[in-house]
């Protein structure tokens, strides 16, 4: 069907490591098709080129932490027809949000020489905290696969395909054998929102919890059989203090822990 | 797969087992069976009898699952792990179709069984599932002819019972029927009963007595290692013909017929399924429910490792182009909330009506659907659900609540 014109693509960054942007460019193959479909209009991290707004999609990566962003973000919004978060740091606030456990003052004396040139807010926040968000991308990074599937699904008017159901269910359809049960090993998956296709269980290890909680996560009956498997309360507090710690239910588990 | 009339038993030694593996490659089988991998007895493909699980064993419980050495060279003397044959019958993640944009609509491009793509095709979007995971089970263009290795008496139903569910009634699903009549089934008898086994509870086992083209039974001695076979189906006897035996004796008959029974006394779980529709239908209310669904991680684990459950979602996928679309069919479960979605929103919201929903559908509304129980006693869902619930324990608990119960000594119906 003849376009009109190619939709104008956004790629925003806020407290963040830039891994999410990363997995765009690291698309590749698909990244040239994508170029032909969608007018990459601001991506500073890609081209210095920059077209200017409105912009039909943007892809928001990042937190919010500082003064400046928060206002920045209202900016954004304003500028754009669809903002879809990517990351964890988008989504939850990112492993940047520990410091909402505790004093962030404290940290900033500590690491920086001149504390008195540092503002910073108090938390780090998920941009749904600040402005309407269309669609978040779970994920530490998210998955170039359910990204692509997000831009294809806006591009074409659907709904993606991104099932927030547990990680274990993706362990299970791959035959992967379940690391707690056969072998003892604490897994987070079971509260996980799935997504990355259970890399760390087909790799022995128990699920980090990259993705966030998922639908309905019930984190108290997997910490009490964690607690009967062994592990030690502080220990119970660190795996719910992840990337996503500042989501509701893990942070909500953590703290019962303290 | 006409039954053969007879009730001989026949003998074949260890040492002849690869026989059945030549025998079943030279008819173009593509020969699964169990195997050890990742902490587990796992069932994939093939290649000898050394791939079995020699000496291996399986000590199971609510939650728990370690594999053990045992004293012996036994090829079978475990019991059943996390995979079951429903994965080849009914692949985890299919394409179910292509569409190809026209100009005034768009083509449907069938593929799989009625046209497959060639081997080589190159990698694209559209080529990959849109997570871009690549399934560990291949999904063949074609569906290969398997032969299962190793099917135990509780699996033989479960696989009855899918014929059910996707053969039964008006609506046949296409890529199951060719996997099934495909496919040769070599069962074992169980030698041992695992601790959450309930087989001889739900009339389903240990002894396999029907739905298999060759039976055996492993017998271990001393200074013999051999299978007691019973010949289930008239392909079932050309391949037998092609491996070393002789007519059984009737001692090694009644071995054979010992080692089951042995097995039917050591079930690790029981059931009591006298009245037990009915009583699951007068207690939806009931506060055990609440109790189930305070330890329930609704992760859906339970029914990805039973061996009947079947239901799926599909997915719709389009590449950036537009001109291109593709279904893919995925395992589902009654546990996410997009199952039971509509307009609105997902009508089992909690994990109460989720966890209620399974467990009485599996014992209960099954038997009004399909005429069966939809629970065959093979204790995956005890042993692999993270936080240990037991099926048979919930319904002891119901069943215990009520006002005239009277405690079952032998617990098999």
């Amino acid at each position: 069907m003849p376009r009109k014109r190619r939709p104008k693509l956004a790629v925003w960054k806020f407290a963040s490591c830039d891994g999410c942007q990363l997995s765009l460019l690291d698309c590749e193959d698909e990244l040239l098709r994508l170029a032909g479909h969608v007018e990459i209009a601001y991506f500073p991290e890609a081209s210095r080129a920059i077209v200017r707004g409105p912009y039909d999609l943007s892809l928001v990566e990042g937190s919010i932490t500082t003064p400046h962003d928060a206002e920045r973000i209202h900016q954004v919004r304003r500028a754009s027809r669809f903002l879809v978060t990517i990351g964890a740091c988008a989504t939850a606030g990112g492993i940047q949000a520990l410091r909402n456990f505790k004093d962030v003052r404290e940290f900033i004396s500590i690491v920086y020489a001149t504390p008195v040139y540092i503002e910073t807010l108090s938390k780090s926040t998920p941009i749904a905290e600040h402005v309407f968000v269309d669609f978040e991308l779970r994920g530490c990074p998210i998955n170039k696969y359910q990204l692509l599937d997000v831009i294809s699904a806006f591009l074409h008017g659907r709904k993606p395909n991104t099932p927030p159901h547990s990680v274990c269910m993706e362990c299970k359809r791959r035959g992967v054998v379940c690391v707690m049960v056969a072998h003892g090993t604490p897994c987070l998956g079971p509260v996980t929102h799935a997504g990355c296709g259970a890399i760390c269980p087909t790799y022995h290890r128990g699920c980090y919890g990259c993705f966030g909680p998922k639908e309905t996560p019930n984190t108290n009956s997997l910490s009490a059989w964690w607690s009967h498997l062994g592990v030690k309360e502080q220990d119970l507090v660190r795996a719910f203090r992840g990337f996503n710690a500042y989501a509701e239910p893990f942070r909500k588990e953590s703290e019962a822990h303290e | 797969m006409t039954q053969a009339q007879t009730f001989e038993r026949f003998i074949f030694d260890r040492q002849y087992f690869l026989s059945l593996f030549e025998a079943l490659t030279r008819r173009g089988y593509c020969v699964v069976g169990p195997t050890v991998c990742d902490g587990a007895i796992v069932y994939q493909e093939l290649t000898s009898p050394d791939d079995l699980p020699i000496g291996w064993t399986d000590q199971q419980d609510g939650g728990t699952y370690r594999l053990k050495r045992r004293n012996d060279q036994a090829l079978f003397g475990y019991v059943v792990g996390p995979h079951s044959w429903k994965k080849f019958l009914f692949p985890p993640r299919i394409r179910l179709f292509r569409a190809r944009r026209t100009e005034r609509g768009f083509n449907i491009v069938l593929n799989d069984v009625a046209s497959p793509p060639a081997p080589d095709t190159p990698y694209s979007a559209l080529n990959d599932p849109p997570s871009g995971i690549s399934p560990s089970i291949p999904i063949h263009p074609t569906a290969p002819k398997f032969a299962f290795i190793g099917v135990r008496s509780c699996e033989l139903h479960a696989i009855a019972i899918q014929d059910k569910v996707f053969l039964g009634g008006a609506y046949v699903d296409p890529t199951y029927k060719v996997r099934r009549e495909n496919a040769f089934i070599v069962a074992v008898n169980c030698g041992q009963a695992g601790g959450t086994c309930f087989c001889a509870s739900m009339n389903t086992g240990p002894k396999a007595t029907v739905g298999f083209d060759l039976a055996l039974t492993e017998i271990l001695e001393p200074a013999r290692h051999y299978f007691v076979v019973e010949v289930g189906t008239d392909r079932g006897a050309a391949v037998l013909q092609d491996i070393p035996h002789r007519p059984a004796h009737i001692e090694e008959v009644q071995l054979a017929e010992e080692i089951v029974a042995r097995t039917a006394r050591q079930m690790g779980r029981q059931l009591d399924t006298t009245d037990i529709k009915e009583l699951l239908y007068r207690n939806y209310e009931h506060p055990r429910w609440d109790q189930v669904a305070a330890r329930c991680l609704t992760c859906a684990n339970c029914t990805m490792v039973c061996p009947t459950c079947f239901c799926s979602t599909v997915e719709d996928v389009t590449d950036l182009t537009g001109e291109h679309a593709e279904r893919w069919r995925t395992w589902d479960s009654c546990f996410t909330m997009d199952f039971s979605y509509i307009h609105g929103g997902s009508v089992r919201a909690s994990a109460k009506a989720r966890y209620r929903q399974w467990m009485t559908h599996k014992l209960a509304t099954w038997i009004d659907q399909f005429g069966t129980s939809g629970c065959v006693g093979c204790g995956r869902c005890i042993t692999w659900c993270p936080v240990a619930i037991d099926i048979t324990e919930e319904v002891r608990a119901i069943r215990a609540s009520e006002p005239n119960h009277k405690e079952k000594t032998d617990g098999n119906t």
